[in-house]
Formats: C-alpha cells, sequence, structure tokens
C-alpha cells in the first residue's frame, strides 16, 4: 500500500464507562449498545499488530481508560514494543500508588481533563465533584517524573476564562496545555446550543492563547484549536481519513475516528476477525477515502446514506 | 541558550526510537513525532547530558570530515538551539 497511509498512532478506546458525564463528550450518543468490551488478550495482540503495521505512539483513552483494571498489563505491553504511551484520562478513579506503578511500567504521558478553573463550575461541567482530586493527580503525575498535559475542553461557559486556565497550567508545571475547542460531534453535536460560544468570544480566547504561546516558548506547549465551525474550510480530520492514525473502539472495530461508524452506508470490520494488516488496507471502511485522494485533484468519494 | 559549554541532553518527555518502517530514528513526545535526518540521529545521539556541545562537535567532525570544525559547531548549535525552542533538547551548562 501507499506508505502515505501507515498507523502512526493507534488511539485505544478501551471503554465507554466513564465517571464523568460532560456535556460535549466525543463518544457515540448511543454508546451504551457497545457495551460489549473487549478483553485483554485481544488488546494485547491488537497493539502488536499495530506496531507491526508501522503505529509507533499509543494513547489508552475512553471513556476513563482507569476503569480498566488490566491497564497495567497493557502499558508493560505497549512499554515492551518500544511505543510512546499516553493515558489519556479524567483522573478519577485513581490512587497515587497505582500510578506510580503505571510509572515504573514505562508509561510515558499524562494526559489529564481539566473542564474550568473554578471548583464549582469544573464540578458542574464534568457532572462530578472532581476539581479537587484532578489537582491532587496533577501534583503526583509531576512529582512521579511524568510529563504532564492539560487539556481543556472550551465552549461558551469556559471560553472566557482561558487565561485562567494558561495560569492554572502553568501553575501545576505543566508541560502541554491543549485548549480543545469542542468538536460538535457525540454528545456535542446533541448540545450544541448550549455549547456553541459567540465569534468574538472564541476570538478574544485566541489572541490570549498566541500570546501564552509565544511567552510559553520552550516550557510549555500552548495549543489553541479552533473549531471547525468557525473556519473558513475545515482542515482534514485526524490529519485524513485512515491515513495516519487507527482507531480501536471498546468493542473491536477499526475506525479511522472515534464517531465514523455513525455515518450512514459504511461498514467497519472488528479486529480480530483477520490480521489488522488487513483490515488497515480493506478499500471499505478505513480504506473508503484513499482511491479519491490518491490522485491529485479526483472528486472526492462520498459516503451514501 | 545553547553555547559549546552546554550540557544538551532530551527533555525527559521525549524518547528516541528507531523506526523499522521507514529506516530511520525518530524523537517522540506526547501527540507527535519528528523524522530525524541522519545527521540530526547522529547529534541528538550524543546528547545524553554528559557530552558538551565542544565534545560531540569533536566526535561529529570525525565522520563528517569534509567539514571545517567551525561550520559543524555553528549548525550544530543552531541545530539544537532550534530543538531547544520546540522543547526538546535541554540545554542546561
Amino acid at each position: 500500500m501507499n506508505p502515505a497511509y501507515r498507523p502512526y498512532t493507534l488511539i485505544a478506546e478501551l471503554t465507554y464507562k466513564c465517571p464523568l458525564r460532560c456535556v460535549y463528550c466525543s463518544n457515540p450518543v448511543d454508546y451504551t449498545r457497545h457495551d460489549q468490551e473487549l478483553d485483554t488478550a485481544t488488546w494485547l495482540r491488537v497493539f502488536e499488530e499495530a506496531e507491526e503495521l508501522g503505529v509507533v505512539q499509543l494513547n489508552l483513552t475512553g471513556g476513563e481508560p482507569l476503569v480498566r483494571n488490566d491497564l497495567e498489563q497493557l502499558i508493560a505491553k505497549a512499554r515492551s514494543l518500544d511505543l510512546y504511551t499516553n493515558l489519556i484520562t479524567s483522573g478519577i478513579p485513581l490512587t497515587q500508588e497505582r500510578l506510580a506503578r503505571f510509572r515504573e511500567l514505562g508509561l510515558d504521558n499524562v494526559q489529564l481533563s481539566v473542564q474550568d478553573v473554578k471548583p464549582a463550575d469544573s464540578d458542574r461541567i464534568a457532572g462530578l465533584k472532581s476539581f479537587e482530586r484532578k489537582m491532587q493527580v496533577a501534583r503526583w503525575v509531576k512529582s512521579l517524573g511524568f510529563p504532564l498535559t492539560i487539556n481543556t475542553v472550551l465552549h461558551r461557559d469556559n471560553l472566557d476564562h482561558v487565561a485562567d486556565v494558561i495560569a492554572m497550567a502553568e501553575e501545576l508545571s505543566a508541560d502541554r496545555l491543549e485548549l480543545a475547542n469542542t468538536q460538535y460531534l457525540g454528545w456535542a453535536l446533541l448540545n450544541r446550543k448550549a455549547l456553541l460560544p459567540s465569534r468574538e468570544q472564541l476570538d478574544r480566547a485566541r489572541e490570549v492563547a498566541l500570546a501564552a504561546r509565544e511567552r510559553l516558548k520552550g516550557k510549555m506547549e500552548v495549543l489553541f484549536v479552533v473549531p471547525d465551525y468557525y473556519r473558513e474550510f475545515p482542515p482534514a480530520c485526524m490529519d485524513g481519513w485512515g491515513r495516519r492514525f487507527l482507531l480501536v473502539s471498546p468493542d473491536g472495530l477499526a475506525l479511522p475516528c472515534h464517531v465514523a461508524h455513525e455515518i450512514p452506508g459504511l461498514t467497519f470490520e472488528k479486529v480480530g476477525t483477520r490480521p489488522l494488516a488487513e483490515i488497515w488496507a480493506s478499500p471499505d471502511g478505513l480504506g473508503h477515502f484513499r482511491a479519491a485522494t490518491s490522485t491529485s485533484g479526483a472528486a472526492a468519494a462520498r459516503p451514501t446514506s | 541558550m545553547i553555547s559549546t559549554e552546554s550540557r544538551p541532553r532530551l527533555a525527559s518527555k521525549v524518547r528516541l526510537r528507531y523506526d523499522r518502517k521507514g529506516e530511520r530514528y525518530m524523537l517522540l513526545y506526547p501527540e507527535k513525532g519528528l523524522v530525524l535526518n541522519p545527521t540530526a540521529a547522529d547529534i541528538v545521539t550524543f546528547c545524553t547530558g554528559e557530552n558538551t556541545v565542544s565534545v560531540i562537535v569533536d566526535r561529529l567532525a570525525e565522520k563528517y570530515s569534509s567539514q571545517t570544525r567551525e561550520a559543524l559547531e555553528r549548525q550544530v548549535i543552531e541545530f539544537l538551539g532550534v530543538m531547544a525552542d520546540r522543547g526538546l533538547v535541554q540545554g542546561d551548562v
């Protein structure tokens, strides 16, 4: 296959379960229908096959990956495959001991979500009293020697607090701050009337973020991801369909992104039915748009409904 | 700031990995990777926190003998400066 199509990153959605109830959750709206989670052995095989295919980065995510009690085994396997492993988490439920164990097993990076800067606001957005626990987790992450990424999803209610979010991340000695405007899919699409900010709000926040990016160069990386709604042209999602990212959903679907299986008219395969390399190379699902984009200027194929 | 006396090392978030598929080295860090050309890989391999930039240049001079030491030093400092700005290398003396 064309070497342009190489999965560098495997996004392993280990579960849709999560103690938080964020209104912008990117899990599919019908996630309760997908409650048949892959077992440990299958995940271990997926990691091996993904590394064979070219994957060098692994994102352990969900839902909340901490609710899986085999996370230790998965991290150890990832390390043995020399994958750069990120734990993408709400920080709940977690103890310092378990986090220290992850460090010993070779976890590389922790990305912690924080919903807002004031405890009451953050807890309200998350649907759980969690802010103080998150701050505690952030301090554990740093004291154990992990790099720390703070991720704050932005929307109407917290976009005006971006300067305070940056200050909080600096206070926590974060290495990277993702100011991620809500992507309007999954639950966020359902709740878009409550979440969409005004253009002015977004522009002000972007100014603040860009100034901080300059000021903190080399110390803390500051990202500001503009929502598609406010771009003239939306960028290629996931750097292009089935090009650099491979996502495996909790129930085992091999996908180009976390909601592709909601698109009518497309079919995706489950891992474990045949080798991952074949699934990746398949002209259906993951390969659906490859033929259309391999020749320049050709009309893009569209999913049929 | 990178000088000849700096002892550069990879930032703690960064790992160097050989990429079998592409037959090249890459740096991996949160959410990203950076493919290194052979020269960059040679420099980065010496960034252990023990070698000064001077020592690194000496070692490279053995391999890249067609270039003057001054030219090598300039290029190494420039490269490491860019890497430090990106938070990938720490250059503390």
